[in-house]
């Protein structure tokens, strides 16, 4: 039976009606109208579904939505906009680290919660950071400099 | 008319093309479609220029089947020569109308006006008129003349500089809204289940189970077609999972061996063509002679097997049928061809079918997207009124979308007692590279017309003869031989879906043929680089591969065992643009894993429009080779593909990703040459030779995994 559930998302307080076993991805897409956040496998595999939950970033292909009740919930969405655009977003369209695009909602993720405890990441973890993101258009080189280039940045 | 690009032959009016919007604004139509090379922003710059206006004022709309502008498919990086070159003319002669009649309006003659920005003026008056006061919100009603000048090179001022990619805002903050994400009034979620084989059948199904969960609006079952419609996307997933429990399906073995794949292909009948000038021909074959003169002979056996295209996210589209049309939004390469393929495998008119492009992750080729277009009009159709978003799983896609065919290439070429090249022997066994979604009367290429219960069978596969396609695109080297008898070898015996994946037959061919040149640069004591460019008068092709080998410090390349440096280089269909890649890489001498750790390419692609989208394209492309030739290999049984998921079909990750460094040489005198898949080949052979001078090995089967290194290692030890 769907229950009406509150999650926090990107520092709002919203209302959803869910089945608690629901995996937050699709919540946050078809509820919440948030489609940064991607299906790419619904396996925990590739990291287009990544969300940054206190903190830490995780999958959301799988994990029902009732574990992020009373949990602080952030998508790309809520990390910037074109007017008011976050470094690490400043710094993609700068290296113009996309191709298609699909993968990077996760990746800017992964980053940003990299960044925020890592703030003067070696190359080393920055790959490390990304290890489970797949990227096929073969971006790599791009988005690894990019974020090298939004630590710079923000160490300012 | 006839020195016109085609695409503008075929539609000769502006309105077509152009619209001058009253908001300031233009708009650039084009039958080609965003797949995240940059097309937008390309044709973006290519009309600005000639207009000029400030880039920031262009729009560009892709294909929808309402506009009529069908330019096929976007694929065999034709964009810019096809699109492109037609916009770039069809704007100039857009701009020689407006100055017309600004001419008018300021009684100045046209050959003083100036424009900026969309501002029309001249020294001898104050006055000025703006394009969207002279045609804002109305129509040229003209058709082209061919009279009208593009701006010559030397006054770009947007073409080939740099400037952002237009559409990369949105992605980056989420507001790009690709199929996927698409979401119309009162959508519903549809979810297909494919068989388990390819061979697979429904042979019995108990529907009622997965019509008891929560929310399933349809059940949509024809023949082994199996689907389902539901009011949210968890539900048609949870409905899904319910189907297969209480499905049986019939299966047989159908697939050769694994690991006898390549004899198996070289086993089946074949239709055989000699390749002349890059053109197959029927006709007798001669076996291949060896040279008088020939000091030396080799000749070698290379392999790749089948590949995916594997796009991070799985295909979709979104369907709505109103009382006898229906509406498709797909990521679809060709939304005109797909349209008529629809329309067949439903039974319906053509005209009733309208087909929109919307944003796709990237397809590589012929993907899923044009199956997950006609599931979703079956699934549809059982809802009519009422949109459904159809979603294909991980599993799908990975099972289904069809493969870059398994090939053979074998190799033979002699040398005289100067080391020089007296022939060149290349033979290749393929399936075929097309099986794309066009009307096929009563054949359909789309999955599900195949298990629907009336079906529609695949298409007669059958061998491309156009110049450089499919199986002999790129298998005839631009190097200089007396003599070449170039063979291809047509399979039609298709065990698993095959189609077009970027660069087609060139990916193998090129990486045959690139490792066969350094094996005989080797047997003549030759350097590489020197070996090639003995052979190779086309000054564009010398110029890339010197060029990549100075950016690479070729010349100063290390010798220590387990590191090596590696050339590659081809033109792209002999025809599209030069490419040259250099590959420095390291052998682990305990895992036998190879970690390519810097590259550098080299492109000549003629005029460049978009520097910044062209490197992103030749590096992706480097990439996508790279995991190809190291990692990637269909798996499969003899009865089930089993590789369906990441997990069981590794691709390069971000911890293996290499420095790039990209030389592009402009010519902007030059035709633009497309470059999209340019990469690829050149890739995989500088690969081979890198590992051949970090190891002393030959690898000539692909994937390069490490069980193969150590095999090749110990073979040769």
């Amino acid at each position: 039976m769907p229950e009406s559930l509150s999650l926090d998302v990107n520092g709002r307080m919203h209302r959803v009606q869910a089945e608690p076993d629901t995996p937050l991805l699709y919540v946050l897409r078809n509820e919440l109208g948030l489609t940064a956040a991607k299906f790419g496998c619904g396996l925990e595999q590739c990291g287009a579904c990544k969300a940054i939950v206190d903190g830490e970033v995780v999958f959301t292909c799988n994990t029902p939505v009732d574990a992020f009740v009373g949990r602080r919930i952030t998508t790309l969405e809520g990390l910037g906009t074109p007017e008011r655009l976050h470094p690490l977003q400043r710094a993609f369209i700068e290296e113009q680290a996309a191709q298609c695009g699909y993968c990077i909602p996760g990746i800017i993720m992964a980053a940003k919660a990299l960044l925020d405890r890592t703030p003067h990441p070696s190359d080393a973890e920055i790959r490390n950071a990304l290890a489970i993101h797949l990227c096929r258009c073969g971006t790599h080189t791009r988005i690894i400099k990019a974020i090298r280039r939004a630590a710079q940045e923000t160490a300012r | 008319m006839s020195e016109l690009p085609p695409s503008l032959q075929r539609h000769p009016d502006l309105d077509t093309w152009i619209r001058i919007n009253s908001d300031g604004t233009v708009t650039l139509f084009t039958g080609k479609v965003e797949l995240g090379q940059g097309l937008k922003t390309a044709i973006a710059r290519i009309g600005a220029e000639e207009l000029d206006v400030a880039l920031e004022r262009v729009r560009v709309q892709t294909a929808d089947t309402t506009h009529g502008l069908n330019e096929l498919f976007t694929a065999g990086s034709g964009s810019i020569e096809e699109s492109g070159a037609s916009l770039r003319q069809a704007t100039a002669e857009a701009r020689q109308h407006l100055l017309a009649l600004a001419a008018e309006r300021l009684g100045v003659p046209a050959e003083q006006l100036r424009v900026e920005d969309g501002v029309v003026s001249a020294s001898t008056t104050k006055q000025r008129a703006t394009y969207w006061e002279l045609l804002g919100g109305k129509k040229f009603a003209r058709t082209v003349t061919g009279d009208a000048a593009p701006k010559r090179p030397e006054a770009y001022q947007i073409v080939g500089k740099r400037g952002p990619r237009l559409d990369l805002t949105a992605l980056v903050t989420g507001s790009a809204r690709f199929v996927q994400d698409l979401t119309r009034p009162r959508m519903l979620y549809g979810r297909v289940v494919r068989p388990p084989s390819p061979s697979g059948r429904l042979e019995s199904l108990d529907e009622a189970p997965a019509r008891r969960v929560a929310g399933v609006v349809a059940v949509v079952r024809d023949g082994s077609f199996l689907g389902v419609v539901a009011e949210r996307e968890e539900q048609a997933v949870k409905a899904v999972a319910t189907l297969r429990q209480h499905a049986r399906w019939r299966e047989q073995p159908s697939l050769p061996r694994m690991d006898e794949l390549h004899a198996w292909l070289r086993e089946q009948p074949t239709r055989s063509l000699r390749v002349i000038d890059g053109v197959p021909v029927d006709g007798p074959i001669a076996p291949i002679e060896r040279p008088v003169g020939a000091v030396q002979t080799l000749d070698a056996t290379y392999t790749r097997p089948y590949h995916m295209h594997a796009s991070i996210g799985p295909s979709a589209a979104v369907a709505e049928w109103t009382t006898d049309a229906l509406t498709v939004w797909t990521h679809s390469q060709g939304a005109y061809l797909l349209r008529g393929a629809l329309a067949q495998a439903l039974g319906i008119e053509a005209d009733a079918v309208r087909v929109i492009h919307v944003e796709g992750p990237g397809c590589y080729g012929h993907n899923g997207a044009d199956d997950a277009a006609l599931d979703a009009a079956l699934l549809a159709r059982a809802v009519p009124g009422r949109p459904v978003r159809l979603q294909w799983t991980r599993e799908d896609e990975h099972a289904w979308e069809p493969y870059g065919p398994a090939m053979v290439m074998k190799l033979q070429a002699s040398l005289d007692g100067g080391g020089q090249l007296l022939d060149w022997n290349h033979d290749v066994w393929s399936n075929t590279h097309m099986a794309r979604a066009l009307p096929y009367g009563d054949r359909s290429a789309l999955v599900a017309a195949w298990h629907c219960g009336a079906p529609m069978p695949p298409p007669q596969p059958f061998p491309m003869v156009a110049y450089h396609a499919g199986i002999h695109r790129n298998a005839d080297p631009l190097y200089r031989v007396p003599r070449r008898r170039i063979v291809k070898h047509f399979v039609e015996t298709t065990p698993l879906r095959v189609s077009s994946t970027r660069s087609l037959g060139a990916y193998a061919n090129v990486f045959a043929i690139e490792s066969f040149i350094d094996e005989l640069a080797h047997a003549a004591g030759a350097d590489p680089l020197a070996f090639r460019l003995r052979h190779l008068d086309d000054e564009r092709a010398r110029a890339v591969l010197i060029a990549a080998a100075d950016r690479a410090g070729w010349a100063q390349r290390r010798k220590e065992y387990g590191h090596g440096m590696g050339l590659g280089f081809a033109q792209y269909k002999n025809q599209k643009c030069y490419a040259a890649v250099v590959i420095d890489l390291r052998v682990d001498l305990d895992t036998a894993a190879i970690a390519i750790e810097r590259a550098v390419i080299a492109a000549d692609a003629g005029r460049v429009i978009d520097p910044s989208g062209l490197a992103n394209q030749l590096e992706g492309g480097l990439i996508q080779s790279a995991s190809w030739t190291l990692k990637e290999q269909v798996t499969f049984d003899q009865t089930r593909v089993t590789s369906v998921d990441w997990e069981s079909y590794p691709i390069l990750k971000f911890t293996d990703a290499p420095e790039i460094e990209t030389v592009l040489i402009d010519r902007p005198a030059e035709p633009s040459l497309g470059s999209g898949e340019a990469t690829q080949g050149p890739t995989a052979g500088a690969i081979a030779n890198a590992v051949f001078e970090a190891i002393g090995v030959r690898l000539r089967d692909i994937p390069f995994s490490p069980d193969r290194v150590r095999a090749a290692v110990s073979q040769a030890g």
